[in-house]
This record gives C-alpha cells, structure tokens and sequence, in this order.
C-alpha cells in the first residue's frame, strides 16, 4: 500500500504484528468459508427419496453453525487484544495522527 | 495705512492672544484656521504679512508654505513660521520650506511684535 | 381490559425511563462528567439498532416458515465485524477525519463534493428506509394487537385509537428533542446514544428470557429441545442454496450501506478503538440474538393453533402459558426494537435531506451562505426538525395506505437490496483511486433502476401492470422483471439483487475507466484511498486573497457567534497571533470546512468556503490541472505547495512585525515631539495672555476675567495631560492601588452612560443583556472610566446618519463580557492592531484627547484581570470587555 521504501527485515515484535494484522485480515474470509460448507449438505428434494442420504438433522446445524460463530468471536477478541495498542504504531506507517482531536 | 497680517492658526485661544497683541500694535488683523484653503486664501486677502501654524487640521504648514514659495505672488511675501514641536529638526524642515522666521511656542508677546516689525523693515 | 390498561401503563414508564435516560445523558455530556458514555461497551450497545422489531418478532416467524435461512440475515454483519480490518476501519477514520454526517455525504465527498450525487442517495435512502419505518410502526401496533385478542374491551379500545399515530408522534418528539438538539453532527447525540443503549439490553434481555422459559420450561433442557426440533416440521436441513449465500451478503452490504447503521458505526464514533471490541462484542450480541430463535419457532408451532401468526410467537407462546410478565417484558423488547431503529433512521435520513436537499435549496435562494440575510444556524435546526417530520409523516402514511398486511413484512429484504445499490460507489469509492464521481453516479442509477423494476414495484401490487410482470414490456420476453435476460426460475429476490448488483458494479467499473475524474475528484480519491498514509487535510487551499473577516462573518452565521469567534481565537493563538483574526492557511481553511460541513455537509461547506476563497479555488484547481500527469506527481506538487505556503506565510507574518516595529519606532520619535506639542499649546495661551494681563493697562474688566478664565482652563486642560500620562506610566508599571467595591454592572454602565453625557449626545444608547442582576467585585470607578472611554469613542467617531451604540452583556463560559458595537463604518482592518498604541488617533486631529484613552483603558483592563480587544466582522467599530470569573457573582 505504501510507496515509500521499507526496511526489508522488521524487528521481531514489528514482525509478529504484522502476521496478526494477516491473521485479522483473513478471519472474515474464513468464517465466509466455513459458513458457507451447509451449501455441501445433502438435503431431501425431489421425488426420488430412497436414493438419498438423509437430510442433516436441523439440531446439527444449529451446533455447526452457532459453533463456527463462538470460534469466530474468540478468535476476533483474541486477536483484537493482541492488536491492541501496539498494532497501529507499526504497520505500514498508518498510525493516527491526532493532531487534530 | 496700517499693515495687514494674516494669522493661519487652528488653536482659538492662541489666534485670540495673538490678535489682541498685534491690533493693539497697530496692526490690521486677519484670521484663518484651517489648513485645507489656506494658499488661496492667502492669495485672495493678499496680507503683508503671514503667522502660519505648522499643525493645521487638513495639511500641514510646511506644505502650505512650499506651495506660497512657488507661487509668483507670494514667493517673497513674509512669513513667520510657528511651532509647537520645538526640536532642530522642525526648524530644518521650516527653513527648508521657506519660512522667513521661526518661532516655537510659548513665545513671548515682545518677541512676537519685534519679529513682524523685523520682517516688514526688510 | 386489565393486561391492557397495565401494558399501557409499563409502556409510558418505559418511555419515560428513556427520556430520563436521554436527558441524563446529555447533561452529562454537558457537564464533561460522561466519560463513560464514550466507553467501547456504549458504543457496541448501539449497533444493535441493526436488530429491528424485523427481526425482534420477524426471525421466530421466518425460522417458523423456513428453518434456519433467518440466521443469514445475522452471518452476514457478524462477519462484516469480525472482518473489521479491511472496511469498517478505513470508514471510520474517513468519517472522523474528513467530518462526514451520513452516507450521502461519504459517497458526495469522496467523488469530489459533488451535490447531485448526495442528493441521488439521499433519495435512494428515503424511498429504501420510508417503508422499512412503516414496518416498525405495524409491529408496535401488531403487538398491541396480540395482547387484545384475550381482551375484548382491549380489542375496541385498539380499534379506536390509532396505535400507529400515537407512535409516531412520540417518537418524532423524541427524536426532535435529542437528535436536533446540537447543530455539529460530529458533536454527536449522547442521548439518543444511551437510550439506544438501554434498549439494546433490554431487547436482548426480554428475547433471552423468552428463550429461556422456552427451553427450560416448556421444553425441559437442551436434550429434549433439541430432539424436539428434529422432530418438527423445520427439523431437517432444507436450504435454497442461492438464498443462503445471497441473503449473507445481502445483510453483510446493508450493514455497511443503511444510513442508520452509518450513523452509529460512523458518524456517532467517540473512537476508533472501540471497533476494536465491537469486532467481537457485537458478533456475540448477535448470536444471543439468534441463540433462541428456533427453539421459540418450534415450541410456538406445537404450542399455537394452526393458524397463529407465527410472527408474534414471541409474545404469544408466554400469553398463552399465562405468562403475563414474561410477555410484557417481551413486548418491551420488540417495542424498544422498534423504537431504536425509528430514531437513528430518522436522525440520519433527516441529515440527509437538510444537507443535502433544503441546504443547497436555501442557499442558492439566498444567493450564497456568505450574502443570505438570515441567520442559516436556525435554518439548519429547523430543516432538520422537519425533515424527521416528514420522514415520519412518510412512514405513518405509507403503513397506513399499504394497509399493514403482509406485503410490509417481506419489505425488510427490498430495503436492504435497495440500499446495498451504495455498495460498489462506497467500496469503490475507499478502495480504488480510479472511481469517478460520473461512474458512481451511472452505476447507482443503473442499480436502482433495477431494484426499482426487477423488486420494489412488482413486490407492491400495482406498481406494474400484471402483463408486464408476465409477459414483459411491450411482450418482450428477456424483459420480464423477474427473468431479465431469460434467466428463469430464479427466486425473485436474488434475481434482483444478483442482476442490479452486478450491472451496477459493472457500470460503475467501466464509467469510471473511460471518464477522466476533476481535480478535487482526484485528491478526495487519493485522500480517502490513502487515508491511513497522509494528511488529515482534505483539500489544501491556498490561503492569501481570502478574508478572514469574511470568512468570519459567514461561519458566525452557521456556527453561531460564540463558538465561531472561540474557534477564531483558538486558531489565531495557534498561529502565535493575538485577536480573533488568523492567517488564511490551508490548515486553518481546511479545518473551517470542516467545522462547517459539520453542520450543513462537505459539498455546502466547500462551497460556502469557495465563494469567499473567490478566485483562490480556481488557481488551486488550475494549479492542479497543471500538475495533472499522474496522481503521485499531483500529490507531490500538492506537498510542494503546502510548503511554499507555509513559506510565503512565515514571510508575511514576518513582513507584519517588522511594520509593526516600524511603525511602533516612528511613534515612539513622534512620542516625544506629539508629547511637547500637546504641552506647548496650552502653555502658549496662557503666556501670552498672563503678558498681556502683567503688560496691558486699562483693559476693561470684562476682558480681564475672560483673559483670566482662559488661563485657569488651560491650566487644568495641561493638568488633564498630565494626568493622563501619569495615569498610563502609573499602571504600566504596575504601581496602581485598586479600589475593589462591590456594585452591579448595571450601575456601572448607567453611571458611564450619564458620565459621557451620553443623554445629551445624539448617539443612542441600547443596553442588551442581563446586567443587573451581575454583581461585580472589582474597581468600579476604573472599570467606569474604561467605559465612558468607549462610550465617548462612540460619541466621538461613530459616523452613522443616526448613531447608535449598542451594549451588549453576555454571561460566556465563567466570563462576563460587554460588547460595545456602533453602526459606523468601525475601524479599518490595519488599523485595528494600532488603536491600543499610545498617542495613535484614527486620524490626525479629529476631536482632540491625546491618543491615550485605549491605552489607558487596555492597561486598566489588564489590573483589573479582564481583556479588551477589538472585535471584527461586527459592522461598526466593536470593542470587546471581558472580566474574569473571580470578579462577578450572581445577585443573592
């Protein structure tokens, strides 16, 4: 994003946030993902029923799918946190300059 | 005949002294108080002689002065310059305009009256 | 009629509870003691607006007829959250640093402050969000509804009044009261804020305990509730495939693209780091929200009789176990669903209209904010008041003329499909340089066209003919609105959302590429893309030719005066300039738009600048167009600019005190000589006529006592000199003894006022303010004297046909402040830095005194604690006193 020449190697801390700032970048993109895995399940359609796998139990879905939500929520408060304070300071120069507030 | 003066001179108790003196000297005493018509109005009344204040509302004496000197009529008409700024330098720009004489206030009346009769005797 | 006398008792309570709510808040907030309003749990609390009374009572009833689909509509705003990384933190510091009021106002600023693009989605949003109130309206009045049916008298009682009006009408008051009470957008509703808050607890609250009851009391425990859910009719996994991905985004979208949403995540942000636990505090409230929907739907479809409205199984399942308490705290839930989202949607859609519709209107009206005659502050706040009227009059007419059946209930999806036509422009907008404003512009239109067509009109019978919807206009067959291009069988909704989306995206892409963006275009672009690298400068004028008293003149009028001259002051100080007068520079303009557009958005603001700026704005554009090659180059040329100026200004301010120093050098030679010149003069007549009365004799006696009283009055007019001059050495140097007594301001005036013989001058005196009841404890006579100063500087100066002064008392911020403004021409500005200097007069003889009164009066004021300043941009000659608070008390 940033024209100006960065240094090639970052210290250790400045490395490890920006790997949590891709780890932030990409949770979104995982829960789609995983959201999107009861498009797989088999359902009972058609006329043709003694052929199919029987339809997933709605109990089960609301267990994957309200799962799926408990993990996104920890995992986003997890990363938060370690995002904090420190995050802004470092990567790619976007630190808020609050000269006007 | 007695001689004309003119007095230019914004300061009402100061022309009242001024007036006093000189028509008591025998003098015909005319009056003006404002810078802005004074060189013609010194062409107009053709005095023998004139009293000219240097802050004038409207413009300054030396201006005034300047003016009179390059005029045909009054190039050698008498003058005596007064002031209440009494440094050197206001009797350099006095002399500069062409002033006959230079007096700073407070004068004294006797001065005054030797002074005039001075300038008409040359 | 019990349950319903009771149910309408609790309901006023909880109004009134969330009026006391509101009201704590803002003086609070007032009072600088709310620090905990601006807590990131506040903050989260209100995005809960999100959850609707839609989906309070809706997500039962959909889950009741199609299982689990309703969960879309929260996967959707929960990844959005937890993905806050790439959208919501750009939006949020674009929105906080570049002042924006709403979602029109992002996408008009964004693609160079264009007016016609705020007013095209101002309007897209009053036509998307009008029905979506009316549906908040029929749930209040459903829900009332419910609780009647076991309550004949009830039933009447509903009948006859009309549940929806009422509503309406609180809620417009409430929204009035708390959404309009402060002009700045950006100073933000605490109110509105807290009481949100509250009702995001309590609807989470009521809709938990409903779950609750459900699943441990009805059900006994989550085994057998779960077996119980496979046991009924939703109990296997049946998806329409399309739906369950199209619904996801369709809901993520919306999340960004709703002006209410906009208005809490955006515009009501205290700071950026509450996203920070929102990311994951507002997914959970979502999943609690969600949590207990499909147990409620299947134990309300074993409990009801077939033909219940599954809809209202929230509150029906309670009622019908006796449950009385458990059903009104749920319906307090769905009511504070309601009400929330009626509130912040109609605050936004009223920002909306007044900036971007009745503003402009007014203002080219006017002829300009600079020239209009009125004060446009009153304007603004009485635009917004009755854009919510009107928003609401809307809803309540709409709900009423569609008849509140079932056609409202599948609005929620057609609003949300309608609104996310502002994704690509938006999205667009912050990620990529290339948008222009003619793209933004076509693709919406494009877009909403074919919501229009494709949803929103064949969706509400009558709005196309049924041959249409058959067999496509003109029996054009790939025209059919619910099979664009052949493609059949598609469920209609994703149909019109997949084709407007797509062509919109489509069309915004390609216009953007073939046109060529203006100037301003590019570096809001390049600003809002690159917003975390550079600036908070939005657009860099160049400062100079602009008048700061003008642009004074115009801001006090928007701003109001106090807070207009404050911010003055402030950034005077911030340059190292006294007074109320700053440099024109680019930060300083920058940072008045901004201010401005607070109030009445970018575009105005900008335009409002720009009419000042005059020609200015066209050498920064030309300047631009110039440097047009390539982005960076513009930018770097931009940078180079801001330099020069910064150069260029230094230079001035320089040039301005050496002049200064100048000037002040040639006064202090002039010091000397005026000093002998103010003495000689009356020592002169009293010489000469002390040697006529010691020379003369025989004057006569009258001459003798006018000759003598001559004397004795220059005398004392020498004494008053030098008086005067011992006067201003005296408090120079600090050695004044202060007289402190205790008075009334009042007194002082009048007694200044009778002093400068004001009652026999022609200038008239009008005093303004509450002056009696000031008690001062100061040196009054000192203080008097500054007055009759000023009041004699009036008398002296003021060149009006019929003069007149005016003064005015003001109680401001622990100050007490007298202005005394004449209708004369006033004081040319160069002057106006002099006229606190010893021996300077206006002119150089006008009306006698010696040049020191304001001298002595600034040296007075300094003892006594206060200022004394000149005020601009007033009309007439204006002088400003200001006593500090030590010095002042309220009357006993």
């Amino acid at each position: 994003m940033s024209d100006k020449p960065s240094p090639v190697f970052l210290e250790r801390r400045s490395y490890r946030q920006r790997r949590l700032v891709d780890a932030a970048r990409l949770l979104p993109l995982a829960g789609a993902l995983l959201w999107l895995v009861p498009l797989l399940w088999p359902q009972d359609s058609g006329p043709d029923v003694a052929q199919q796998i029987p339809a997933v139990p709605t109990s089960s879905a609301i267990i994957y799918i309200f799962g799926i939500w408990i993990i996104l929520v920890l995992s986003a408060m997890f990363l938060s946190a370690m995002l904090d304070h420190k995050s802004d300071l470092r990567y790619q120069g976007d630190q808020p300059e609050n000269r006007d507030t | 005949m007695a001689r004309r003066v003119l007095i230019i001179e914004d300061e009402p108790n100061i022309i009242e002294a001024i007036s006093f003196i000189l028509t008591r000297d025998g003098w015909q005493v005319d009056t003006h108080s404002n810078g802005h018509d004074a060189v013609s109005v010194v062409q107009a009344r053709a005095p023998d002689l004139v009293i000219l204040d240097v802050m004038l509302p409207g413009r300054s004496g030396y201006d005034i002065l300047t003016d009179l000197r390059a005029l045909p009529a009054t190039q050698d008409l008498p003058v005596l310059m007064l002031t209440a700024r009494g440094q050197a330098r206001d009797r350099e720009l006095a002399e500069k305009a062409g002033a006959s004489r230079f007096m700073t206030k407070p004068f004294s009346n006797a001065d005054v009256i030797e002074a005039l009769n001075a300038l008409v005797a040359e | 009629m019990g349950t319903l006398n009771i149910l309408i008792a609790v309901c006023l309570a909880y109004v009134a509870l969330l009026f006391g709510v509101a009201f704590m808040a803002e003086r609070a907030a007032l009072k600088g003691r709310g620090n905990w309003l601006r807590s990131p749990w506040i903050y989260t609390l209100s995005l809960s607006i999100y959850c609707t009374a839609w989906t309070f009572y809706g997500a039962v009833g959909y889950a009741a007829r199609s299982g689990l689909e309703f969960v879309t509509i929260y996967l959707g705003p929960s990844l959005v959250m937890v993905g806050w990384w790439w959208a919501l933190r750009k939006m949020v510091r674009i929105g906080r640093t570049q002042r924006i009021t709403s979602v029109a106002d992002l996408i008009s600023s964004r693609y160079g402050k264009s007016g016609l693009l705020a007013v095209c989605v101002t309007l897209l949003a009053l036509i998307g969000i009008t029905p979506y109130i009316s549906l908040q309206l029929q749930s209040v009045t459903l829900s009332f509804s419910s609780f009647a049916v076991s309550d004949a008298e009830g039933a009447a009682l509903i009948a006859a009044h009309d549940t929806a009006l009422w509503v309406a009408i609180g809620l417009a008051l409430f929204t009035i009261l708390f959404g309009t009470r402060n002009l700045d957008a950006n100073e933000r509703h605490h109110g509105v804020v807290m009481a949100i808050a509250v009702e995001a607890v309590v609807k989470l609250f009521a809709l938990i305990a409903v779950g609750v009851f459900v699943v441990w009391g009805l059900a006994g425990g989550i085994g057998p509730m779960l077996e119980r859910i496979d046991a009924s009719e939703i109990g296997a996994w049946q998806m329409d495939r399309g739906r369950w991905f199209g619904l996801t985004f369709l809901s993520a979208a919306a999340f960004l693209t709703l002006p209410r949403m906009f208005q809490v995540l955006v515009v009501e942000n205290e700071d950026e780091g509450h996203l920070r636990t929102a990311a994951w505090a507002f997914p959970t409230y979502l999943f609690l929200m969600s949590l207990f929907v499909v147990p409620i739907a299947v134990v309300g479809l074993e409990l009801m009789p077939a033909g219940a409205n599954p809809d209202q199984f929230v509150l029906t399942v309670p009622l019908s176990q006796g449950q009385d308490g458990l059903a009104m705290l749920s319906f307090l839930g769905g009511f504070s669903s309601a009400t929330s989202m009626v509130i912040v949607a109609s605050i936004a859609l009223s920002t909306m209209v007044s900036n971007h519709i009745v503003m402009p209107i007014f203002l080219r009206v006017t002829r300009g904010g600079a020239s209009g005659p009125s004060d446009v502050r009153h304007v603004v706040i009485l635009a917004r008041r009755i854009s919510i009227g009107i928003v609401l009059t809307l809803g309540y007419f709409y709900y009423k003329i569609s008849g509140g059946g079932t056609a409202l209930a599948a609005i929620g999806l057609v609003s949300f499909a309608g609104l996310a036509q502002l994704l690509p422009a938006m999205m667009g907008g912050i990620f990529w340089r290339g948008a222009t404003r003619n793209g933004a512009f076509a693709g919406l239109v494009t877009g909403f066209v074919l919501w229009a067509y494709c949803l929103l009109l064949p969706q509400f019978g009558g709005g196309l003919p049924v041959a249409v919807v058959e067999q496509g206009p003109w029996g054009i067959g790939w025209l059919r609105p619910h099979a664009l291009f052949g493609i059949q069988g598609m469920d209609p909704l994703l149909h019109a959302v997949m084709w407007s989306l797509l062509l919109n995206a489509t069309v915004f892409v390609l216009v953007s590429i073939a046109s060529f963006p203006s100037p301003l275009e590019r570096l809001q672009g390049a600003q809002f893309v690159n917003i975390f690298e550079h600036s908070n400068n939005p657009q860099s004028w160049s400062g100079g030719v602009a008048q700061s008293e003008d642009l004074m003149i115009m801001a006090q009028r928007i701003l109001g005066p106090a807070e207009v001259q404050s911010f003055f002051q402030a950034e005077a100080a911030r340059q190292g300039l006294a007074g109320f007068l700053p440099e024109p520079t680019p930060d300083f303009l920058a940072r008045l738009e901004r201010e401005l557009s607070g109030a009445v958005g970018g575009a105005t603001a900008h335009a409002m600048v720009a009419q000042i700026m005059g020609a200015a704005t066209v050498s920064v554009e030309d300047l631009l167009a110039v440097a047009d090659e390539t982005a960076q180059m513009m930018e770097y040329s931009s940078q180079l600019e801001a330099k020069s100026n910064e150069l260029t200004r230094t230079a001035r301010q320089l040039r301005a005190a050496n002049d200064k120093l100048t000037k002040l050098s040639v006064q202090k030679d002039a010091f000397l000589s005026q000093i002998s010149h103010e003495l000689r003069t009356p020592m002169t007549s009293i010489r000469a006529f002390s040697e006529i009365l010691r020379d003369a004799d025989g004057l006569k006696a009258q001459d003798l006592t006018r000759y003598a009283s001559i004397i004795h009055a220059e005398a004392i007019r020498l004494t008053r000199l030098l008086d005067d001059l011992l006067d201003l050495s005296v408090l120079e140097n600090g050695q004044v003894n202060l007289n402190i007594r205790e008075g009334t301001l009042a007194d002082v005036i009048s007694h200044a006022i009778a002093a400068a013989g004001a009652d026999m001058h022609p200038l008239k005196v009008r005093r303004i303010g509450p002056a009696s009841d000031i008690m001062l404890r100061t040196d009054l006579d000192r203080l008097a004297q500054v007055f009759i100063n000023l009041i004699a500087n009036a008398q002296k100066y003021c060149d009006a046909e019929r003069p007149e002064l005016v003064i005015e008392v003001n109680r401001r911020s622990g100050r007490i402040i007298v202005d005394f403004i004449d209708n004369g021409t006033g004081i040319a500005p160069d002057a106006q830095g002099m006229i606190f200097e010893k021996f300077y007069r206006v002119s150089d003889r006008q009306a006698g005194g010696a040049g020191l009164g304001l001298a002595i009066c600034r040296e007075i004021m300094d003892r006594l604690g206060g200022t004394l300043g000149y005020l601009p941009g007033q009309g007439g000659a204006a002088f400003r006193v200001s006593l500090p608070v030590a010095q002042w008390m309220a009357a006993r």
